[in-house]
């Protein structure tokens, strides 16, 4: 007999879908949506929320209150995700998101993590050396600028928003959409004009 | 205020613990923090203790908390002025002075 680690990945699928629809915990229409949920979820649904709070003051409160709900009014599933918590970059305080215990992320709204997310090395250095980090990103803070490291241990997931650059006055929403990243939003870098 | 009940702007200090060294747990108190002093910032809600739920027990619904530590009161290198802010459940939690 093969142990469950040895089984082949498709008959595994296809017994473990019939056991959740068995037991009625979840349909196979169900788990196509979430499928098709996580396959869009990508940086540019973050990406979008920036660029509308960039330019839309009632928006960024929303944003800044109730992540989950502003994600939503941007047409981003978030039923069943976890509460999305936003942390604004300020003149005074720069966000640096880190999961030191694995890899919590805001998926919904960011996808997949990238690869050095999850890696030992950014999960210790974020917050033993932030600025250390930082600075080997690109990303040089004033010394009286405050580095918030945020360690997303738990319930939540939480992303940044960045501060809007000089010399975009005048853009649309789709043009400052576009200059936002993913590390913007994790907080490792911050976007440029 | 019951225990467990934390106001923001508390003092509060993360108990000093190590369940792991007891046997198997699902812990999400990072290493770091345990026995170290922060400031509460905000509730965030109630939530399925995850040190039971990992282990497929019944699981209370516990407060979780955002609470400040200063980097310098954790790593003597750190530079003052910045700050780590993480979500810390209401049971690793206690008042301080």
């Amino acid at each position: 007999m093969t142990t469950i680690l040895e089984t082949d990945g498709e008959r595994l699928l296809v017994a473990v879908r019939a056991l959740l629809a068995d037991k009625g915990i979840a349909s196979m229409a169900e788990i196509a949506e979430r499928i098709a949920i996580t396959d869009r979820a990508s940086p540019a649904q973050g990406a979008r929320m920036v660029a509308r709070a960039w330019t839309d003051p009632e928006y960024r409160a929303l944003m800044l209150q109730d992540g989950a709900r502003a994600a939503e009014a941007m047409g981003v599933p978030m039923r069943g995700a976890p509460p999305l918590g936003v942390l604004e970059n300020t003149e005074a305080v720069h966000n640096l998101v880190v999961c030191t215990l694995c890899s919590c992320y805001p998926r919904a709204v960011l996808g997949y993590p990238p690869f050095w997310f999850k890696s030992a090395a950014y999960r210790a250095r974020a917050v033993r050396d932030p600025r250390g980090l930082l600075a080997e990103w690109g990303t040089v803070l004033p010394e009286t600028m405050k580095v918030r490291i945020v360690d997303s241990t738990a319930d939540y997931r939480w992303m940044v928003l960045p501060r809007r650059p000089e010399g975009t006055d005048g853009w649309s929403a789709e043009q400052l959409a576009a200059i936002v990243r993913e590390g913007d939003m994790i907080g490792v870098t911050v976007p440029t004009a | 205020m019951t225990s467990g009940d934390f106001a923001p702007g508390a003092s509060v200090r993360v108990r000093d613990d190590w369940p792991e060294t007891r046997g198997p747990v699902h812990i999400r108190t990072p290493h770091y923090v345990r026995g170290k002093p922060g400031r509460v910032v905000r509730r965030l809600g109630e939530y399925p203790n995850p040190e039971d739920l990992a282990f497929a027990r019944p699981a209370p619904r516990v407060p979780l908390y955002h609470v400040a530590f200063d980097p310098a009161a954790i790593w003597p290198d750190a530079k003052g002025g910045d700050e780590l802010l993480i979500e810390i459940y209401a049971h690793w939690l206690e008042a301080s002075p």
